[in-house]
C-alpha cells in the first residue's frame, strides 16, 4: 500500500515533468553544470580582495545553483531509457575525432547528483583560515571538472577532466592541509599521474587501432568505439591494462592506494570530503564505462584478478584501518574496503552486482563525507586527530556524538541505513556468479564493525578527559549542513527503488552488450520457478527443478555460469 | 689535379672548419672562443658557396646571407654578455661560468 | 482490515516521538510513552491473533507488503509482514514481556540523567525485533536481526563512560556480526537454489534442495543464530552485556533478542528437515553449550552473571530441541522461558536496586524479610527455571528432554546430558536463592564498602579495556555502574521497590505458574501449542509414548529435587565445603574468555599490527622507493650537467661527428 502510493506519486510526478522533459532536454543541462562552477570560479578571481567576505558566499551560490541544475537533471531523467540523455554532441577538433560529446545515462546520473549534493555541503561545512580567494575558486573548478569527467562520452574530452581534476586538489592539499601537506599533495599528484600517462598512451592507441580496423577516420568518441568493437583480442586486453592502471591508482585498488591515506589525512576537510565522495568514484566509474563498455571481453578476461584485488582491498583495508592511531586516516583505510567492495561488484558481471557497486558508489560518498565532515569538526574543536587523545566525547556532546553514530552504523552496513543494499547487492551479486570471492567479502561485514566500534568506543565512550571537558555540542548550522546527508542515509536505506529504477536500464544494457561481445559469457538470471502441488515430495528427483535448483549433481553448482571463473 | 677547382676551396673550408672547432674545443678565453665560432662559421659560408657555383644553384648563396645575419646577431648578444662577465671578473675565462651546471 | 503493520510501527513511531521531544517528556513520561505503545502493539497482535484463530488450520497465515525495498534484476524483496501462527506467538510474548519490562524500567531508571533516551533505544529495540519475527522474507528478518544487534549495543553501552560498559558494548556487536557472516551467506545460498528469499516460496520450494545444499545452508543459519544467541563458541558477549542495565538484560538477553536464533531455524524449518546431519550439529552444540554454561554459573559470584549463564545453558535447551526436530518443545520452551527468566532478572534487579546498585551476592542474605514480594515472585521463579511441576518449566523442560530421549541413537546420551544439565539448574539457581534470600545479612559484617577488594580474587589480570578485544571479565563485577560507588553500608535497610516495578514481577509470575497449559501432554486436547503450530511446521519429530514419558518425567523431578537438595546442603547447612564445589576453572568460565583475549590480543593484535606496518613501510615504502629511485638516477646523471660550456662544445662536436658517420655510412648517396 505504501509502496504503490510511493510508485504513484512519483510516477505522476516523473510524467509531469517527462511532459517537460522536452524543453527541459533541449536546455543545455551538462554544458549548465560545467560552466556554472567555472563562472562562479573566474567571478572569484575577479573580485578584489577588500571584498574578502564574498568569495565563500559566491562559492556557495554558485555550487547550489549548480546543485539544483544537478537535481533537475534528476528529476527529468528517463526512467525507461537506457541509453544517454541530455546528449550534446558537438565537433572539437575534428581532425582529430575529437568532439564535446556529453551525456548521462542511469550509471553516471547519480554520480553526477551526488557531485552537486555534496559541493555545497563541502563548502559550508569546512573553515578555511587563510587565502579564501584561490581556495574557494580551487573548489569551483574542482566542482566543473567533476561534473565534466562523469558526463564526457569522448576519450581524449573525459582525459582532459580526469587530469583536471587533480591540479585543483593539489593546491587544496598542499596549500590548505596539515603538517604534511607538501608530501602527501606531490604523492597524490605524481601518483595519480603516472597512472594517467598510462591511460593517454591506451586512448590513444585505441583510437587509432579503432579507426585502422574501421577504415574510417579516426575519432575519440567512446560511443561509437564501443559500439564498433573492432580491435583485436590482445590489443583489446593491453589497452585494457593501460587503463586499468590509471583507474586502478585512482580508485585505490591495492597495492597502489598508498597515496589515499596520506592525502586524506593531509587534506583540509573540504578537499577529504570531496576526495572521499566524488574523486575516488573517478576510478570506479571508468572501470565500468571504459572498461567494461569498450573492453567487454578484456575486462571478462581480467575479471579474476580485479576481484581478488578488490577483496584483499576489502579485508587489508579494514585490518589496516583497525590499526590506525589518527582518526581520519582509519577513515581513510575504511574507504579503501569500502571501494574494494565496489571493484569486486563491478567484476562480478551479475546484474546485482554492477548496481549493488553503483549504490555504494552513491552511498559511501554520503556516509564517508559525513564521517569526515564529522572528523573535521572534532579537528576544528580539540586539534587532533589522534584517538588516543580524545575520549569520552559521547558524555559531552551527546548529539555529536548521536550523529557520529548515525554515520558510524551506515558505513559499516546496518540494514535498514543506506550502506546496506549496496553491499548486500554487490555480496549477493558476486556470490551468484562467483562462488569464493563472496565468500571471502562478506568477512568483510565483520571488520568493518570492528574498526569502527573500536574507535567509536575510544573516542565517544569512556570517562571524560580533562582536555575532552571543552568539546563543544553540534551547532545548529552544522546540523543544518550535514542534516541533508543524514536524510539521505536513512532515506535511501529504507528505499532505494527509484535509484534502483534509475539504473537498471543502463545496467542491464550494459550486461547485455558485454554478454553479446563476449562469448565466454553468459549472463545468468536467478529466477523462482514455484513448484507444482504433485512434484513437492518428489525430493531429489528430476520433475521440478526450479531453473535455478539443481538438486542432483553438484550440491552448490546451483545457478553456476558456464565459463565463469 | 692542379687545376682550381671546387675540391680546393672545400678542403680549404674544412681546414678553416677544423682550425675554428679545435680552437673552440681548448681555448679558454670566451673572445677567443667566439673568435673560433666566426672561423666555424666562415667555413661553411665558403662551403655553400662553393656547391652553389659547383650545383648551379642560387639557394646555397641565398643561405650565406642567412648565416652571416645570424652570426651577426650571435656576436652581438654573446660579446654583450661575455663583456658583462668579464667586467665583474678579471681573467674569467669559460670554465668560471658554470652557475647552469646540473 | 491489515493492522499487521501496526505491529512493528506503533514502536517504531513511539522511537521517533522519544527522538524529538524524549528530553521534553523527561522523567517518567518518555517512559510512560514507551509503554504505552508498546501496551498498543500488544492490543494489536492479540486482535492479530483472534483475526488467525478465527481462520481454518491450513489458512492460518495473514500478510501485508508495504512496498518494494531493494528491485534489483531478478532479485525483488518488499518490506512485507507474514502473521502466522509462529510469528503471532513470538510477538505475544515479546510485545508483552516488553510491554512489562518498559513498565518495570520507568521505576528502574528512575533519576537517571539519560532516562528518556533509555526508553528511545528500548523502543527501537521492540520494533526492530517485531520487524525481525514479523517479515515475511530472509532479508527482513536480518534487517530485524541487525536492528536488534544494534539496539543491544547501544543498551549494553548505556552507561559508557565506563570503559568497562563501552567494551562489553562493541564485543556484543562484534561477536554478532561473526554470526551475520553465515546468515549472510545462507541468504546468498537460498537464493540462488530456489530463486526467491521469501518464507512462503521457501517452504513448498525446500523438499527439492539437494541435501548437501540443504545441510550448508542449515549450518550457515545455524552459525548466524549462534552469534545471536549466545552458543559455544560465540557466547562470550552474553554475560559481558550483563553491563547495561537490569532491565536491559531482562529483555534482550532473556526473553527476546536471544531467541532470534531459535526463531529463524524454526522458521527455516523446511530446509531443516532436508539437512541431514546439521540438525545433529545444531543438537549437540546445544546440548554442550548448556552443558558448559551451567557448570559456570554455579561459581558465579554477580547475581546477573549466574542468570546470563542460565540464559546461555537454557538456549542450549532451546536448540537442542531444534536440533532433534522437536520444534514445538524448543519454542515452548522458548516461551516459558521468556516468563521464567524476565521473572528472575526483573526480580535481580530489583535485589539490586535495594541493595544500592551491589550485584556480588556474597553481600546478599535474608533478603525475604525485606523485600516480600520480590522473594515471592523470585521463588516462583526459581522453581520454574529448576522445572518443578506444575510451573511451566517443568512442562516445556521435559518435553525438550523427552523429544532428545529418542531422537535417533545418540538420543539418551544427549537426553542425559540435558539431565546433568537440570540438575546442575536447580543446583545453581537454589544457590542464589539460599544465599540472596536467606542466612545471615551478610552486607552488615564488613564495614569496607567497595567491593574491590572481595573481587580482586575472582578479577583477572588486569586487562587494559582499551585492548582490541578486553577480557571484561571483570567488567560487570563492577556493578551496574549507575553510581560509581556502592553505596551498601552495614546500616543500610533493604526497601521493596516502587509499584512500577513489582507489578511486573507479579505478572511474569503468575504466567510462570500457568504458562505451561499451553502444551500439557495429557492427550491431543491439550496440546494447544503444538496444534497452534502445525502449519508452520514441515516436520515435527515424534514425542515418545506416554509412559516413557512418565519415567522421564519422574527422572526430571528427581534431578530436580536433588540439585536442589544438593545446593541447600551447601550453602543452607554448609554440610559440603563450597570450594569442593566453586572451583576457579568454573568461575573463571573455563578460561574462553581468556583464550579469546588472549589470541586475539596477542597473536591477533600482533598480526593486525604487522599488516599495518606493512603497508606502511613496504607498499608505501615501494612508492617512495619509485621516487627515490628517480631522484637517484637524477643525480647520478647530474655531472653530465657540468656547467661548463667547453664540455657542452665537446659533446656537440662528437655528436656532431657521430652524426656525420651516421648518415655517410648508412644513406646511399
Amino acid at each position: 500500500m505504501i509502496g504503490t502510493l510511493l510508485n504513484s506519486s512519483a510516477q505522476s510526478l516523473a510524467s509531469k515533468v517527462a511532459e517537460e522533459a522536452t524543453s527541459v532536454s533541449d536546455f543545455p543541462m551538462i554544458p549548465a553544470l560545467i560552466l556554472t562552477p567555472l563562472i562562479g570560479a573566474i567571478i572569484i578571481a575577479l573580485i578584489p580582495r577588500s571584498r574578502s567576505d564574498l568569495y565563500k558566499q559566491i562559492a556557495v551560490i554558485t555550487s547550489v545553483i549548480t546543485s539544483a541544475f544537478s537535481i533537475a537533471m534528476l528529476v527529468a531523467f528517463n526512467t525507461e531509457d537506457s541509453g544517454y540523455q541530455f546528449v550534446i554532441d558537438q565537433p572539437w577538433i575534428s581532425d582529430l575525432g575529437i568532439s564535446l560529446h556529453f551525456g548521462v545515462d542511469g550509471i553516471s546520473l547519480f554520480l553526477v547528483v551526488l557531485t552537486g549534493v555534496i559541493f555545497p555541503i563541502a563548502l559550508l561545512g569546512a573553515k578555511v583560515d587563510h587565502d579564501p580567494k584561490p581556495y574557494y575558486g580551487w573548489l569551483m573548478v574542482l566542482m566543473a571538472a567533476s561534473m565534466g569527467v562523469f558526463s564526457s562520452l569522448d576519450l581524449v574530452l573525459f582525459f582532459a577532466f580526469f587530469e583536471l581534476v587533480l591540479v585543483p586538489m593539489y593546491f587544496l592539499i598542499g596549500l590548505w592541509g596539515h603538517s604534511n601537506r607538501v608530501y602527501a599533495a606531490t604523492k597524490f599528484f605524481l601518483y595519480t599521474m603516472l597512472g594517467s600517462a598510462f591511460m593517454l598512451v591506451g586512448l590513444v592507441s585505441l583510437a587509432v587501432l579503432n579507426a585502422r580496423a574501421m577504415g574510417g577516420p579516426i575519432t575519440f568518441d567512446l560511443v561509437e568505439i564501443a559500439k564498433n568493437q573492432a580491435i583485436s583480442v590482445t590489443a583489446g586486453r593491453w589497452i585494457f591494462c593501460a587503463f586499468a592502471v590509471a583507474f586502478a591508482v585512482k580508485v585505490p585498488l591495492f597495492p597502489l592506494h598508498t597515496w589515499l591515506p596520506d592525502a586524506h589525512t593531509e587534506a583540509p576537510t573540504a578537499g577529504s570530503v570531496i576526495l572521499a565522495a566524488v574523486m575516488l568514484k573517478l576510478g570506479t566509474y571508468g572501470f565500468i564505462r571504459f572498461g567494461l563498455d569498450l573492453f567487454p571481453e578484456a575486462s571478462h578476461w581480467a575479471a579474476p584478478v580485479m576481484m581478488t584485488l578488490g577483496v584483499i582491498g576489502i579485508i587489508y583495508g579494514a585490518i589496516c584501518a583497525t590499526m590506525q592511531k589518527d582518526l581520519k586516516r582509519l577513515v581513510a583505510y575504511s574507504s579503501i574496503a569500502h571501494l574494494g567492495f565496489i571493484v569486486l561488484g563491478v567484476f562480478a558481471f551479475s546484474v546485482q552486482g554492477l548496481e549493488g557497486s553503483i549504490l555504494i558508489m552513491v552511498n559511501h560518498g554520503i556516509s564517508t563525507g559525513a564521517l569526515f565532515l564529522l572528523v573535521g569538526w572534532i579537528y576544528e574543536r580539540r586539534h587532533t586527530r589522534q584517538i588516543a587523545e580524545l575520549s569520552g566525547l559521547q558524555k559531552v556532546a551527546p548529539i555529536f556524538a548521536g550523529v557520529f553514530t548515525l554515520v558510524m552504523l551506515s558505513s559499516i552496513g546496518v540494514p535498514g541505513l543506506n550502506g546496506f543494499p549496496g553491499e548486500f547487492l554487490v555480496l549477493l551479486g558476486s556470490f551468484a556468479s562467483a562462488r569464493w570471492w563472496g565468500v571471502v567479502a562478506v568477512s568483510g561485514v565483520i571488520l568493518a564493525a570492528l574498526y569502527l566500534l573500536w574507535a567509536y568506543q575510544r573516542v565517544f565512550h569512556g570517562p571524560v578527559t580533562e582536555p575532552n571537558k571543552g568539546f563543544r555540542e553540534l551547532r545548529l548550522t552544522e546540523g543544518l549542513v550535514i542534516a541533508p546527508l543524514l536524510f539521505l542515509i536513512v532515506f535511501l536505506g529504507l528505499y532505494p527503488k527509484p535509484m534502483l529504477d534509475r539504473i537498471e536500464p543502463s545496467v542491464e544494457r550494459l550486461l547485455a552488450h558485454v554478454d553479446a561481445e563476449v562469448d565466454g559469457f553468459e549472463l545468468r538470471e536467478v529466477k523462482f520457478v514455484a513448484p507444482l502441488p504433485g512434484e513437492v515430495d518428489a525430493g531429489h528427483s528430476e520433475a521440478g527443478k526450479t531453473e535455478a535448483g539443481h538438486t542432483e549433481a553438484g550440491k552448490t553448482e546451483a545457478g553456476h555460469t558456464e565459463g565463469k571463473p | 689535379m692542379l687545376a682550381l677547382n671546387e675540391t680546393w676551396y672545400l678542403v680549404l673550408a674544412a681546414m678553416i672548419f677544423t682550425i675554428g672547432s679545435v680552437g673552440l674545443l681548448t681555448r679558454k678565453n670566451p673572445l677567443v672562443m667566439f673568435m673560433c665560432v666566426e672561423l666555424m662559421l666562415n667555413a661553411v659560408n665558403l662551403t655553400f658557396v662553393t656547391f652553389s657555383k659547383a650545383l648551379d644553384d642560387i639557394a646555397g648563396q641565398a643561405i650565406v646571407f642567412f648565416v652571416m645575419v645570424v652570426a651577426a646577431a650571435e656576436v652581438v648578444v654573446g660579446l654583450g654578455i661575455i663583456v658583462a662577465i668579464m667586467r665583474r671578473r678579471q681573467g674569467a675565462n669559460a670554465d668560471d661560468i658554470s652557475l647552469m651546471r646540473g | 482490515m491489515n493492522l499487521i503493520w501496526l505491529i512493528p510501527c506503533l514502536p517504531l513511531f513511539g522511537f521517533l516521538v522519544l527522538l524529538v521531544a524524549g528530553r521534553k517528556l523527561g522523567d517518567p513520561g518518555a517512559g510512560w510513552w514507551g509503554t504505552g505503545v508498546v501496551a498498543a502493539s500488544f492490543l494489536v497482535v492479540v486482535k492479530v491473533f483472534f483475526d488467525l484463530l478465527a481462520l481454518p488450520e491450513e489458512e492460518r497465515s495473514l500478510t501485508q507488503t508495504l512496498f518494494t525495498w531493494i528491485p534489483s534484476g531478478s532479485f525483488k524483496v518488499s518490506i512485507g509482514f507474514l502473521a502466522d501462527p509462529l510469528s503471532i506467538l513470538m510477538c505475544l510474548f515479546i510485545t508483552g514481556i516488553g510491554a512489562l519490562i518498559h513498565l518495570y524500567s520507568i521505576g528502574y531508571m528512575k533519576g537517571d540523567e539519560k532516562f528518556s533516551k533509555f526508553f528511545l533505544y528500548l523502543n527501537l529495540f521492540l520494533a526492530s525485533m517485531l520487524l525481525l519475527v514479523l517479515g515475511d522474507n530472509l532479508l527482513l528478518t536480518f534487517l530485524g536481526w541487525e536492528g536488534v544487534g544494534t539496539c543491544s549495543y547501544l543498551l549494553i553501552s548505556f552507561w559508557h563512560t565506563d570503559p568497562a560498559n563501552a567494551s562489553a558494548g562493541k564485543k556484543a556487536f562484534v561477536t554478532n556480526r561473526i554470526g551475520d557472516f553465515g546468515f549472510m551467506l545462507g541468504t546468498f545460498l537460498v537464493w540462488i537454489t530456489v530463486g526467491s528469499i521469501n518464507y512462503a516460496d521457501i517452504g513448498p520450494a525446500a523438499p527439492m534442495i539437494a541435501g548437501g545444499t540443504a545441510t550448508a545452508i542449515a549450518l550457515l543459519f545455524f552459525l548466524g543464530a549462534v552469534g545471536k544467541s549466545a552458543q559455544l563458541p560465540l557466547s562470550v558477549w552474553l554475560p559481558d552485556a550483563m553491563a547495561g542495565p537490569t532491565p536491559v538484560s531482562a529483555l534482550i538477553h532473556a526473553a527476546t533478542m536471544v531467541t532470534a536464533g531459535v526463531y529463524l531455524i524454526t522458521r527455516l524449518n523446511p530446509i531443516m528437515a532436508q539437512a541431514g546431519w546439521a540438525n545433529d550439529v545444531i543438537a549437540w552444540t546445544g546440548a554442550i553449550t548448556a552443558l558448559v554454561a551451567a557448570s559456570i554459573a554455579i561459581a558465579q559470584t554477580d547475581i546477573k552473571k549466574v542468570l546470563a549463564y542460565s540464559t546461555v545453558s537454557q538456549l542450549g535447551y532451546m536448540f537442542l530441541a531444534v536440533g532433534t526436530q522437536t520444534y514445538v518443545a524448543g519454542i515452548f520452551h522458548m516461551v516459558t522461558h521468556a516468563f521464567f527468566k524476565a521473572l528472575l532478572f526483573l526480580g535481580a534487579g530489583s535485589v539490586i536496586m535495594a541493595m544500592s546498585h551491589e550485584q556480588d551476592m556474597r553481600k546478599f542474605g535474608n533478603l525475604r524479610k525485606y523485600l516480600p514480594v520480590t522473594f515471592a515472585t523470585f521463588m516462583i521463579g526459581w522453581l520454574a527455571i529448576s522445572g518443578i511441576p506444575p510451573l511451566a518449566g517443568f512442562w516445556s523442560k521435559d518435553e525438550v528432554l523427552a523429544g532428545a530421549f529418542n531422537a535417533g541413537p545418540a538420543g539418551p546420551v544427549l537426553w542425559f546430558i540435558g539431565l546433568l544439565v537440570a540438575l546442575m539448574t536447580a543446583f545453581y539457581m537454589t544457590r542464589v536463592v539460599i544465599m540472596t534470600f536467606f542466612g545471615s545479612e551478610k552486607w552488615r559484617l564488613t564495614d569496607d564498602p567497595h567491593e574491590a577488594a572481595e573481587s580482586a580474587d575472582l578479577e583477572s589480570e588486569d586487562v587494559e579495556s582499551s585492548d582490541l578485544v578486553t577480557a571484561s571479565v571483570a567488567a560487570a563485577d563492577h556493578g551496574d555502574g549507575h553510581d560509581d560507588h556502592h553505596g551498601l553500608s552495614p546500616d543500610h535497610t533493604p526497601q521493596e521497590p516502587h509499584w512500577t516495578m513489582t507489578a511486573p514481577l507479579v505478572i511474569l509470575a503468575g504466567l510462570s505458574i500457568f504458562a505451561g497449559a499451553i502444551n500439557l501432554p495429557f492427550g491431543s486436547d491439550f496440546k494447544r501449542l503444538e496444534h497452534w503450530l502445525e502449519p508452520t511446521l514441515a516436520y515435527e519429530h515424534e514425542l515418545p509414548p506416554v509412559p516413557v514419558l512418565v519415567l522421564l518425567a519422574c527422572a526430571a523431578i528427581a534431578v530436580a529435587s536433588l540439585g536442589i537438595f544438593l545446593a541447600y546442603l551447601v550453602y543452607s547447612k554448609q554440610k559440603i565445603a563450597v570450594e569442593k564445589i566453586e572451583r576457579p576453572v568454573l568461575a573463571h568460565a573455563w578460561y574462553i574468555d581468556e583464550t579469546y583475549a588472549k589470541v586475539a590480543g596477542g597473536p591477533g593484535e600482533a598480526g593486525f599490527q604487522g599488516l599495518a606496518d606493512f603497508d606502511g613501510t613496504v607498499v608505501d615504502g615501494a612508492v617512495n622507493g619509485v621516487g627515490a629511485g628517480v631522484l637517484g638516477i637524477g643525480n647520478k646523471l647530474r655531472p653530465i650537467q657540468s656547467g661548463l660550456v667547453r664540455s657542452y662544445a665537446l659533446g656537440i662536436s662528437i655528436g656532431g661527428a657521430l652524426l656525420l658517420a651516421f648518415i655517410v655510412t648508412r644513406m646511399n648517396l
